[in-house]
């Protein structure tokens, strides 16, 4: 998220025309410093993407990222397993949050505090966890009928473990964006104006509440699918091929073309980060 | 478009240890405006949450037309309700807005846009259909929030302090409009307030409620003239003390002795309650009273006087007497040959119903 920020300042720049010269010389100074510690890495990696020591200048190895072994399967794997765990995190959280603000205020800490919790649980120590359950499986499942359950959600094509253990880490982030969304509007006036006039609570939550929350969830989603496509913790323990586990494993053999797939999913994620930014400010624009 | 009558039966609630309403009663007449007055936390907005399916009550009935809705869900009713803070959908714009509740019903889209229309210039607002309501002032949305609770021509109309957000130019403006239109159309419509100014200006009625129950329900004029109890007299409008010694359906006051109105009590000391325009000062260097403070308020100046006995008395002059009667000014006070109000001297047999009054804060008279 913080890689935006040399993007946005220049923006926010024009309006200084006026202002006594010294703040802008500041602004600059500042606005310098955070491209440098943002910009000298990523030039670096690209720098050492492009650069043979025998043939000088070379794309070589971004042609080479497409053909590689088990790219678009990993990738692809990601995107899906991004996409389930924001509509999975989403659908456990929302309701509960409106929930918690119209009937029963008073559980609005204690849903904070178990939202937050993850945050305060190092990965690994999160991983042990699963791995210890999912031991359980063989151990002690074999003859009930979860011993399938067990194994259908570690199935390698789309291990649903995974989104389960992004769901988790998820929260804590989910719960903030909504929390600052539900906070910008007053869901309690807002929805009993629409049960006055005839709507059913299905109603108002997806024609009152979720309209004027679509940064909130944006911002929830962004977030989330920028967790998962950089996870690899828990799914490196686990074994399965994610995209983040796929790059490391070809570091090993191929190094350019796994800094070169690094910058490659940078793009992927900026790609990301400007279409949510502008469906946020389309609505602000629109409302 | 008729109104409906509104009957609250016996309704009690309680939140936790606080009771919000305590056996209130009180029948609201079709095509009638009746305000609810009360301090903050006297149930007033509860009650009226209850009719409008918000709240619940623990016991009790809320009746319409005769009809039992205490569980009937709040979408179900046949009320429109506007809210003290601007209750428009941000993400729709006002012609959406208003028909919200039409599109619930699914309503053809052009028989929506044209009610909506129609409801526009209603309110005086014909050109804002396409605006968004960030885009208006306070008093415009809650026009159009007015527009919105009438677009499906309720019989109930609710008012939730919808005028407590606005600056006091509007709220004027505003409220003789909520006025006009609720005549026009006739609907039965019940107005939360805690401005006794707006209750007695508006409504056909005015309810005053006290910890959940009804101390008086009256006309204006009514209300303000003979308060059934203390708590009343003291809430709406502000109300002089003074000693004075009843005898035989007359009281002596400030060496008056004028008519007492309604029922006389026993013989013996009483508290003499008197409004502050009713107080004739003039200025007289043998009156035995002296002007403390002088409060200017354009029409009118709002004096403290202090008799010879050392008790402050309020009274209304006009403007421009404020001039002559200049804090340190000796005047003579006198009342108005009126009938008054007696109340149990404070200190004497009285004291079960002065406790209540005094602990409510002089209300502010603008």
């Amino acid at each position: 998220m913080a890689t935006v920020t040399p993007s946005v300042a220049p923006a926010a720049a024009p309006p200084a025309k006026g202002r006594p010269r010294r703040p802008r010389v500041w602004r600059g100074v500042v606005l310098v410093v955070a491209a440098l510690y943002f910009v000298v890495p990523l030039l670096a990696s690209f720098v050492f993407t492009v650069d043979d020591p025998s043939t000088g200048f070379t794309l070589d190895a971004y042609g080479q990222i497409f053909s590689a072994e088990g790219f678009g399967r990993s990738l692809l794997l990601s995107l899906g397993l991004g996409l389930v765990t924001i509509a999975l995190v989403l659908v456990l959280t929302l309701p509960a949050m409106i929930a918690v603000r119209l009937a029963a205020p008073r559980l609005r800490t204690p849903l904070e505090v178990v939202c937050t919790l993850p945050l305060v649980v190092p990965p690994i120590t999160f991983v042990a966890g699963i791995s210890t359950v999912l031991r359980w499986g063989p151990d002690y499942l074999a003859s009930t009928p979860f011993y399938q359950t067990i194994i259908a959600v570690q199935n390698p094509d789309f291990p649903l473990v995974l989104v389960f253990a992004y769901v988790v880490l998820a929260l804590p982030f989910v719960y903030r964006s909504l929390d600052a969304g539900l906070g910008a509007i007053d869901v309690r006036t807002l929805s009993e104006a629409a049960r006055n006039l005839g709507a059913s609570w299905p109603h108002v939550v997806f024609r009152v509440i979720i309209p004027n929350l679509r940064s909130g969830l944006a911002s929830a989603g962004f977030l989330t699918l920028a967790l998962v496509l950089g996870e690899f913790t828990i799914a490196q323990l686990l074994s399965f091929q994610t995209f983040p586990v796929w790059i490391y494993t070809i570091s090993g053999s191929q190094a350019q073309v796994s800094v070169a797939v690094s910058v490659f999913s940078l793009l992927i994620t900026w790609l990301l980060l400007l279409l949510l930014s502008s469906a946020g400010a389309r609505q602000r624009s629109g409302s | 478009m008729n109104g409906a009558r509104v009957e609250f039966r016996g309704l009690r609630r309680r939140f936790g240890a606080t009771v919000a309403l305590d056996n209130l009663n009180l029948t609201v007449e079709p095509g009638e405006l009746i305000a609810l007055l009360g301090p903050s936390g006297c149930g007033k907005t509860t009650a009226l949450r209850c009719l409008a399916g918000f709240e619940h009550p623990d016991e009790g009935q809320v009746l319409v037309d005769g009809k039992d809705i205490t569980h009937v869900p709040a979408n179900r009713r046949d009320a429109g309700m506007v809210f003290q803070s601007y209750s428009l959908f941000p993400n729709l714009n006002i012609r959406d807005n208003i028909s919200f509740g039409m599109r619930v019903r699914k309503v053809a889209a052009a028989r929506r846009h044209e009610r909506a229309q129609e409801l526009l210039e209603l309110i005086g607002l014909p050109q804002i259909g396409g605006r968004y309501p960030h885009q208006l002032s306070g008093g415009q949305q809650q026009r159009v929030a007015l527009a919105r609770a009438i677009a499906l021509e309720p019989r109930v109309l609710l008012l939730d302090e919808p005028l407590s957000a606005l600056d006091a130019k509007v709220r004027v403006s505003l409220r003789e409009e909520i006025r006009r239109l609720q005549l026009s159309l006739g609907i039965t419509t019940i107005f939360v307030t805690h401005d006794q100014e707006e209750a007695l200006s508006m409504a056909d009625r005015v309810a005053v409620l006290r910890d959940g129950h009804l101390e008086q329900v009256a006309a204006p004029a009514t209300l303000y003239d003979r308060p059934a109890t203390p708590f009343v007299a003291e809430f709406v409008g502000t109300m002089n003390h003074i000693r004075g010694r009843a005898a035989d359906g007359r009281v002596t006051v400030l060496g008056q002795t004028l008519p007492v109105d309604g029922d006389a009590p026993a013989t013996g000391d009483v508290d003499v309650l008197v409004r502050p325009e009713t107080v004739l000062v003039t200025p007289d260097a043998d009156g035995g009273a002296m002007v403390m403070v002088s409060s200017f308020r354009g029409s009118i100046a709002r004096l403290t006087v202090q008799l010879a006995d050392g008790t402050e008395v309020l009274a209304d002059v006009p403007g421009h007497d404020s001039a002559r009667l200049a804090p340190g000014t000796p005047v003579r006070v006198a009342l108005v040959e009126r009938p008054v109000l007696v109340a149990p001297a404070a200190d004497g047999a009285g004291s079960q119903a002065r406790p209540a009054a005094v602990a409510v804060a002089e209300p502010d008279v603008v």
